[in-house]
């Protein structure tokens, strides 16, 4: 879909694209576990399946082009007593089949696992059709539903096996666009709990999957300027880990929410109705604001200033302090 | 890796569900009949099953009678004459799957479940009553019995198809049977779970579509055609049987019979509002309530 990738420049961290880890992940733990099916919608290339089909052809439901049919046998196979990851490009997986989220698996709580695949903006010149920007608030609106969005390789891999056996139903967001590591080996992973990957008093900067990486750098900038920055990885968006949120309010008065989605209803959404309802403190949200012109992914994400660089200017903003 | 993440919990709220849900109904009540094999037997449940039904409709003052009334006789030969269910272990794991696709039709399927000792028939005096489990569409996890929270339409065949590609894929013999209305026969997912169905020959799968030939407003030939149906499902690679919905000697050998190489549709020709004189075949008795005068003369009829 994109261009062939210039090579790393020296000093750049490596970048890991985390459907490589969700794959080998899912394969593990169905060669340890008979139970664990992959459900997709003529996608076993673009959702990597193709290690899982050869391996276990018999346990790959491939509906073909049907996303709404899909979702419903994920839930018919969880009520047969299989553990169904449903993989599928995130734009149709939340788009097509909303009601079958709802209905099928949430409301009759199935414990199906929703693998939003290739979510965001990853694929950039294909345009808006093929974005999934709204599947944050799409998703999050749904009673009892899980919403992930494992920020690396490392925290897919343990997101993956926590919620093959949560018994209850989660969506999850599986990144194509190639990002850093965020999370130190050995790093616990826990669901429904925010990570404060690095502590700070000046104001916080909250971000989610692929924003948590350039928040991290935005840190390290704002440090250079005499800010300290608290970084949060909010790796599970519902249910929110309101506790750290409002010790970060507290503790920092300020917060920048940063998150490759549309900037409504989102990470920015679940933070302000937090903070609005306990602890007011002014924020920034930042996000995509609308349907994206053309351009690749790390053009698009620049664009909107979803980057180090816009992630400065709004924590300087909320400071009172202008960027230069 | 770290410590084993699946040790960890989500935060309680999520975890506990939302405050407003009821207690569950207890499961377990003495049937009010036994499994038969005997159509007489089946019609004189049915007889029952439909003056529970218009007492529970009157009651609550809503429903969906005439679609209720044209299920009637498919449910009661399903839980009394076919399927492998046991009231008293509703979750064991060799069970048929029934899905109620046109969960509208919840005051049938309550009335059957009860009758057929799920929960006490008693219990269905609180249809649709504040806070009552028993809501205007089935909730598997408040009533025993019910596999899944059906209410929008065109959900129950894709679920069937998942749980009959379970039993191949695991080996299990058990099978699966999806109730669905005609009308909601307009909705794509259908289609697309038809196709699922026939490319991958699941012949542990059984359907019944409850012929009516009404949807809410109008015939469904006149809102948007389903002719020829029979001959839609052959398109797709199933075997597709007529039969009389309301005639229980042909529902219990058809329902029995098992696929051999392929799923089937069981058309059900049937009458919306079955039973009761000025309710049959009429359009407007989708979801009318009858009134007191009505409702004496329907369960006179019934009772006749």
């Amino acid at each position: 879909m994109s261009a062939p990738e210039a090579p790393r420049p020296a000093g750049a961290p490596e970048t890991f694209d985390c459907r490589v880890a969700f794959a080998e992940e899912l394969i593990a733990l169905a060669r340890a576990d008979s139970r664990i099916v992959a459900v997709c919608n003529d996608s076993v290339g673009s959702s990597n399946l193709g290690a899982f089909q050869k391996e276990f052809p018999d346990r790959l439901v491939n509906v073909g082009i049907a996303e709404q049919n899909m979702v419903g046998v994920g839930a018919g196979l969880a009520n047969a007593g299989l553990i169904p990851f449903v993989c599928a490009a995130a734009p149709f997986l939340t788009g097509r089949a909303t009601e079958q989220i709802k209905a099928d698996c949430a409301y009759s709580q199935y414990p199906v696992v929703l693998c939003g695949m290739s979510p965001g903006m990853a694929y950039g010149e294909l345009g808006p059709t093929h974005h999934s920007i709204e599947d944050f608030a799409w998703m999050r609106a749904i009673s009892e539903l899980t919403v992930m969005a494992p920020a690396d390789p490392q925290e897919t891999r343990q997101a993956v096996r926590w919620a093959a056996t949560a018994g209850k139903p989660v969506f999850m967001r599986v990144g194509r666009f190639k990002i850093p590591a965020v999370n130190r080996p050995g790093d616990s992973f826990l669901p429904g709990k925010i990570g404060t990957l690095r502590e700070g008093s000046d104001v916080t900067l909250a971000a989610i999957g692929t924003m948590v990486s350039r928040a991290l750098e935005a840190a390290d900038l704002l440090a250079a300027r005499g800010v300290s920055a608290r970084v949060l990885n909010v790796s599970t968006l519902k249910p929110l880990d309101e506790e750290t949120i409002l010790r970060a309010a507290r503790e920092t008065g300020r917060i920048v929410t940063v998150e490759e989605a549309i900037n409504v209803g989102g990470l920015g959404g679940a933070v302000a109705e937090t903070v609005a309802q306990h602890h007011p403190v002014p924020m920034r949200i930042l996000g995509v604001p609308g349907f994206a012109p053309t351009g690749d992914t790390q053009f698009l994400l620049d664009h909107f200033g979803l980057n180090a660089k816009g992630i400065v200017e709004a924590a300087l903003a909320l400071l009172g302090k202008g960027a230069h | 890796m770290t410590a084993p993440p699946h040790a960890l919990n989500l935060v309680e709220a999520e975890a506990s569900g939302p405050a407003s849900y009821p207690a569950p109904l207890a499961a377990v009540a003495p049937p009010s009949f036994e499994k038969t094999g005997d159509p007489a037997a089946l019609a004189e449940i049915a007889r029952q099953v439909r003056i529970k039904i218009v007492r529970t409709i009157a009651q609550a003052g809503l429903g969906h009678v005439g679609g209720d009334l044209s299920v009637t006789d498919i449910l009661t030969t399903l839980y009394f004459g076919v399927l492998n269910v046991d009231p008293a272990t509703p979750a064991k794991p060799d069970r048929d799957r029934f899905i109620l696709s046109k969960g509208h039709c919840a005051a049938a399927f309550y009335s059957v479940l009860s009758l057929r000792g799920f929960f006490d028939p008693a219990a269905v005096d609180t249809f649709m009553k504040p806070l009552a489990a028993l809501n205007g569409h089935p909730n598997r996890r408040k009533i025993p019995g019910v596999e899944a929270n059906t209410g929008p339409l065109g959900h129950g065949l894709p679920i069937g198809v998942g749980t009959a590609v379970g039993a191949a894929i695991t080996g299990q013999d058990w099978r699966t049977f999806v109730v669905l209305g005609d009308g909601e026969l307009q909705e794509g997912s259908n289609w697309e779970a038809a196709m699922a169905a026939g490319h991958r020959k699941l012949a542990n799968l059984t359907i019944i579509v409850d012929r009516n030939r009404f949807q809410q407003g109008a015939g469904t030939e006149a809102t948007n055609t389903l002719e020829p149906l029979a001959d839609k499902f052959r398109a797709f690679g199933w075997e597709a049987i007529d039969v009389d919905g309301h005639d229980m000697t042909a529902l219990l050998r058809v329902l029995a019979a098992r696929g051999t190489d392929r799923p089937r549709a069981v058309i059900a020709k049937t009458y919306k509002g079955r039973g009761v004189s000025f309710m049959e075949d009429r359009v407007e008795w989708h979801h009318k309530v009858p009134s007191a005068e009505q409702v004496e003369i329907a369960l006179k009829e019934l009772s006749l």
